[in-house]
């Protein structure tokens, strides 16, 4: 059996006909076979989540007349953007096996930091009191150190954004109160990945006590009892309750909808061309016109006027939330598919000891994912604060953070670290959000309203451990 | 004989109070196979992880390519040409065969990782090894076997035209047909010229594939002797005693510090 090896004069041509598989691409057939083979050994994915939110809408529909219809799909949306953009920022976490439970009340400090800004006018230092303010600075002046040491030039650069802000009292201005509150979150998120990373700390224990602290923080800031307005801004306003014109929905829909299909069309025929695995062209086709199709009609849906009074007021476009949550998982996907950083992301939740032989530098991916999950987090926090028009001392506090986290879960992302996608946020998002419209519609109360959204988690938990012993037994 | 491409002379290795390498001598040559055998705390994974890098060595010199080198991280190994196959094998699950064998050395084009190269090299790697077994090289590798698990791991030391192979008890979990599989494609690295490093117990794999045998014992190193020269029973006196007939450290009461 020992053969000499094949000399390199050899063709490519003939050493790569071993693997058959790999260069003729299969036939339609023949991959939906095995995709099914796959779903029954245990890779499921989104397919569960799917399924469960089918089978929500379907419930719902028939027992409310009021699910079903446009203002309720949109308001479903603007609903639950907050707690899926903050899953979005859990996923990275999660998929290192990590936890960040901070996520929610930093978000919180965030919106609070946004909201003094806006209604003070810019000076922190005023609103703050000195014991706080010189906190906050202290804190950014950290950050940016933590950041350079670790050579995380994003989070040191948004870092050092933050500290500029707070230093230098612009007047207020909606953009820079974003600008602030993402930046709060890097700064936030570099602390959280600092003490893990490089100290060592279970980051169950670490964000643990940054949740309480940073609940503190916000009660500080907002004061006990406390609420600043924020929907006297147009923009922050608009953030969660405002729609997209008709022509900018039917331009957003050309360019996500014919993005989607150039960069998956393109990235297939590349594949064919050099002869790499590839899917049945049949396949993508359909794929690519599902996406397209469902998107157009959306799109054209949103674009009806919805108002429940169609006589006195016009609500239509697509809202806002949509094209936030879309870049957003578009950049996400993106960056932890297509570049080494995503990779290595990967590769240190599936094997952290394998991926440091490999000369990746663990410490550094470690502190990146919390500083990626409080500024996405933050973010959330815009959404849900504009959804509300105002941010009060319980801002991220209380279930925030769970629903987050249970939403990741939800859509297929793995507790164990290794599996788990952006999709996943968005998809379980969908479902959190829709259980609590659904059943708000229905007349329940906060009881039966979380009692159900427990059990949700619990099921999509149980799939997830299933699916992987399954998996483990399979092999 | 040819030049050795890694040479170790007098390197010595302490952890706190314990020493656990006394002046160990190895040699590996290209185009051989040295098995490095020796019983349970011998020292032989503390010789590889100082080779590697990832332990520091205490004195001592090593020579690659005749030019002495001083390995501070696996990295530093890595750029020189020597690859770890270790015995928990360091593969993440999660990612597939490409992945794997990229992984810490993707290569990127336009910021963008660039997945047809490294696809098609991969697959030409294991070509050239003559892996059949592995149906596409897209395949995780959580379903992999632990014989293709090895596969893999080896292939990416070849695919990274390693000078150098370590091979830390690479048929330790496995059943008869795969390690018959992951002897001969041992056998194969050698054939290609690539200087080849097996720590093993299994005396069977020892005499089957290596051309030298060197015997660690209690730190020291006991033997370094040609397969062909020693029986068995020689080697196994070694392990056990350090020495054997004329083979093998002087008597105790001398090596004795």
């Amino acid at each position: 059996m020992t053969e000499t090896p094949i000399k390199p004069s050899d063709p490519d041509s003939s050493a790569i006909a071993d693997f058959g598989i790999d260069t003729t691409s299969r036939s339609t057939s023949e991959a939906v076979g095995d995709y099914f083979r796959r779903l029954r050994g245990g890779e499921l994915g989104a397919v569960p989540a799917l399924l469960g939110l089918l089978l929500l809408v379907i419930v719902f529909t028939s027992l409310s007349d009021s699910f079903l219809t446009l203002n309720n799909i949109a308001n479903l949306f603007a609903q639950g953007g907050g707690q899926t953009i903050i899953a979005m920022g859990i996923v990275p976490v999660l998929l290192l096996g990590e936890i960040d439970l901070s996520a929610g009340t930093a978000s919180g400090v965030a919106a609070s930091v946004l909201a003094l800004h806006l209604t003070q006018h810019g000076n922190l230092l005023g609103a703050m009191g000195t014991t706080v303010f010189y906190g906050f600075v202290l804190g950014a002046v950290i950050a940016i150190a933590l950041c350079v040491w670790m050579r995380i030039w994003i989070g040191a650069a948004l870092s050092a954004i933050a500290l500029l802000i707070l230093l230098i009292g612009f007047a207020a201005n909606p953009w820079v109160e974003i600008l602030l509150a993402i930046t709060i979150g890097t700064v936030i998120g570099s602390l959280t990945g600092a003490l893990v990373s490089k100290i060592g700390i279970p980051s169950f224990v670490v964000t643990l006590a940054l949740f309480i602290a940073w609940y503190g923080v916000v009660l500080a800031l907002v004061g006990e009892g406390g609420t600043i307005p924020i929907r006297d801004s147009k923009v922050l306003f608009d953030v969660a309750n405002g729609n997209l014109g008709i022509i900018a929905s039917w331009v957003l829909f050309i360019v996500a909808g014919g993005g989607y299909a150039i960069v998956v069309l393109f990235r297939h025929f590349s594949r064919l061309r050099n002869g790499l695995v590839a899917q049945p062209t049949t396949l993508i086709a359909i794929k690519v016109g599902a996406v397209v199709v469902l998107g157009a009609v959306a799109t054209y849906l949103f674009t009806i006027n919805r108002s429940p009074n169609p006589a006195l007021t016009t609500i239509e476009g697509i809202p806002w939330v949509v094209p936030i949550i879309l870049v957003l998982l578009i950049v996400g996907t993106f960056v932890l598919d297509r570049t080494r950083y995503g990779r290595h992301v990967y590769a240190v939740g599936g094997n952290k000891e394998a991926a440091r032989r490999a000369g990746v530098k663990v410490d550094k991916i470690r502190m990146s994912v919390f500083v990626i999950c409080s500024s996405i987090a933050a973010i959330g926090a815009i959404v849900y604060s504009s959804k509300v028009g105002s941010v009060d001392g319980n801002a991220g506090n209380g279930n925030t953070l769970l629903f987050a986290v249970g939403a990741a879960v939800i859509g297929g992302t793995s507790l164990f670290g290794g599996r788990g996608r952006m999709r996943d946020a968005v998809i379980g998002g969908l479902v959190l959000a829709t259980v609590q419209n659904g059943l708000g519609l229905l007349g329940y109360q906060a009881d039966t309203v979380n009692i159900i959204t427990g059990l949700v988690l619990l099921v999509a938990a149980a799939v997830d451990a299933l699916s992987r012993r399954r998996a483990a037994a399979a092999r | 004989m040819n030049e050795p491409i890694l040479e170790l002379r007098g390197v010595n290795k302490s952890f706190g109070p314990v020493h656990v390498l006394h002046d160990v001598d190895l040699t590996v040559r290209p185009g051989e196979v040295t098995a490095l055998v020796g019983d349970n705390g011998a020292g032989k994974s503390t010789l590889v992880k100082a080779i590697a890098g990832i332990h520091g060595t205490d004195s001592g010199e090593v020579l690659f390519n005749g030019k002495p080198v001083h390995i501070h991280n696996p990295r530093e190994a890595a750029a020189l040409g020597i690859e770890v196959v270790y015995q928990d094998l360091a593969l993440a699950d999660n990612l597939d065969i490409v992945q794997n064998m990229f992984l810490g050395r993707e290569r990127v084009k336009n910021g963008l990782l660039d997945e047809a190269s490294m696809e098609l090299d991969a697959r030409k790697t294991l070509a050239s090894l003559s892996v059949r077994t592995v149906k596409s090289v897209r395949t995780p590798v959580s379903s992999l076997s632990g014989g293709q698990r090895q596969t893999v791991a080896i292939a990416k030391a070849v695919l990274w035209n390693s000078k150098v192979v370590l091979l830390d008890e690479p048929t330790a979990a496995l059943g008869v047909a795969q390690t018959r599989q992951v002897l001969d494609l041992v056998r194969r690295l050698a054939e290609q010229g690539l200087g080849v490093v097996l720590i093993s117990h299994n005396m069977n794999d020892v005499f089957e594939v290596a051309d030298r045998i060197a015997v660690l014992y209690l730190g020291r190193l006991a033997a370094d002797v040609a397969t062909k020269d020693v029986t068995n029973n020689q080697v196994v006196e070694l392990i056990t005693a350090g020495r054997s007939g004329e083979l093998g450290l002087a008597r105790p009461e001398v090596a004795a510090v």
